[in-house]
């Protein structure tokens, strides 16, 4: 027998706010985290703007040592850290100095481990200088770097581990802890993923022209999924958390249930069929969520909710027809749907778990947060779905299931189904 | 400079690698950096980095196995300033 899993804790630290009361108020509000950064046109980018989260030296100093935070420059694990550790304190966990916690493990993800730590060793060693690298640079670099510093900061005993699977890291990230609990293996799993901001992670999607080039001067309006006049990401950055929990435990400890994990699907598209390492093979996306549905015993016509991938490239409509298909759902039956990537870019490795952050607090308080820079959508996406499912507008409205779906890079997907649980 | 200086100096840069529970009253002459100050072995690396800077000297691979406790890294860093 499959052990129930719950969600119990929930953390961000995402470009339009960090912690949970600042993030909820400002997906209400559809605020936006984007902004211009000059150091990225001194560098010639041709996507001057991103979204960066911005944490104040007193929240540093909250889940960091002064020593920790000595030569430390690694966007990523900050950003984890702060979510982590919020994630865990709002499921009320205890943290003791002497035991590890046994039952309690970690999986949370990256796509690359502090890339400015990096850089900043390379140019030492490049001088002859390998000796000056000092004692940290190789946690901050190693891609489990993440897991490592929040395993020290909680005192995991479990399993403590990295996942990585590009912009689907996240996703996958919570549905790998939530397979350890519900196999019994064990009780709690901090589950998220990070990721690292700047030019150094930017550059490569820079050069392959799939950020938008059109808003340098006009940032708020840059990240338009499912608009007509689309022309390109916005990259982000940041982190999700949320703490998951078998069922049992979570009630025999009184804890606030944000809502059941119903199961979800992992795949591949073989890079075969139109996919390909930066295309998703279409097939492969229906499949997964078709078979999401199957793992979650949930009917295509249950989903209230949908919180998409929508990268606002010209991939959008190809998105929306999948979900059709998958679902089997369109026009006016099709549910909500909405991209969190509107307000603060495309948070790459980081961009699932903000995103299933997002939506379970949308499940938890009943509402659907608006889509901005969404006024002309996309005739493809007009044309298979009724335009009030795209609200532009926050709509209070009682959700009782919803998906989570994320692609990435070498044709991977993941989809992942929650529930309201009643109390 | 003397090697009351010296020791100041060191001491400044020792605290900062302290753990919580080992206060910089807990440093003196004879202690010995790891086993006495608990200070993690991975940090003697960037003890020395410090101190490198600090002093505007170069410490060997085979001095840093010598620095054990206060007083040796005291005689070695006199021994570079002399040099």
């Amino acid at each position: 027998m499959k052990k129930r899993v719950v969600v119990t804790g929930l953390g961000i630290a995402a470009p339009n706010g960090v912690g949970i009361p600042d993030f909820l108020k400002s997906i209400e509000l559809g605020k936006s985290g984007i902004e211009h950064y000059s150091k990225l046109a001194e560098l010639n980018f041709s996507c001057q703007i991103g979204g960066i989260p911005h944490i104040s030296e007193e929240k540093k100093r909250t889940y960091f040592t002064d020593l920790e935070l000595r030569a430390f420059n690694s966007s990523g694990i900050l950003y984890g850290v702060v979510a982590g550790m919020e994630a865990v304190q709002n499921a009320k966990i205890k943290i003791h100095k002497d035991e590890p916690l046994w039952d309690m493990g970690i999986v949370f993800g990256t796509g690359t481990s502090g890339v400015e730590k990096f850089r900043e060793a390379i140019y030492k060693l490049d001088e002859g200088k390998v000796r000056r690298l000092g004692s940290t640079t190789v946690a901050q670099t190693m891609a489990s770097g993440i897991s490592a510093y929040l395993g020290g900061k909680i005192g995991a005993g479990n399993k403590v581990t990295t996942n990585s699977s590009a912009c689907a890291t996240g996703t996958e990230a919570i549905l790998m802890g939530y397979e350890h609990i519900a196999s019994g293996n064990a009780t709690m799993m901090l589950c998220g993923s990070c990721s690292d901001d700047g030019p150094y992670l930017w550059g490569g999607f820079d050069a392959m022209k799939v950020t938008t080039f059109k808003h340098n001067d006009t940032p708020e309006q840059a990240s338009r999924p499912m608009s007509e006049t689309a022309s390109g990401f916005v990259p982000g950055s940041g982190a999700g958390a949320v703490v998951l929990e078998s069922l049992e435990s979570a009630q025999a400890r009184g804890a606030i249930i944000y809502g059941e994990v119903l199961g979800g699907q992992v795949n591949s598209g073989g890079q075969r069929q139109g996919g390909s390492m930066t295309a998703p093979n279409s097939i492969a996306v229906q499949r997964c969520v078709k078979e999401a549905l199957e793992n979650a015993k949930v009917n295509g016509s249950e989903i209230d909710y949908i919180n998409g991938h929508l990268t606002a490239t010209i991939k959008d409509p190809v998105e929306i027809e999948n979900w059709c298909a998958a679902l089997g759902r369109s026009g006016k039956d099709f549910p909500y749907i909405n991209s969190l990537k509107s307000m603060i870019g495309h948070g790459l490795a980081a961009s699932g778990s903000m995103e299933v952050v997002s939506a379970i607090l949308q499940l938890h308080h009943g509402f659907v947060f608006p889509n901005i820079n969404c006024e002309d959508i996309h005739p493809e996406i007009a044309q298979l779905i009724d335009s009030e499912q795209i609200p532009i507008r926050k709509i209070d409205v009682p959700l009782k299931t919803i998906v989570k779906a994320s692609f990435g890079f070498g044709d991977v997907n993941a989809c992942i189904i929650f529930r309201k649980i009643l109390t | 400079m003397t090697q009351d200086d010296i020791y100041t100096q060191l001491k400044d840069i020792i605290k900062i690698y302290l753990p919580e529970d080992v206060s910089v009253d807990k440093i003196t002459l004879e202690s010995h950096l790891i086993n006495e100050l608990n200070i993690n072995s991975s940090h003697l690396v960037d003890v020395v980095l410090d101190v490198e800077d600090a002093f505007d000297i170069e410490i060997k691979d085979q001095e840093l196995e010598e620095m054990d406790t206060v007083k040796t890294a005291i005689a070695i860093i006199e021994k570079k300033l002399n040099n």
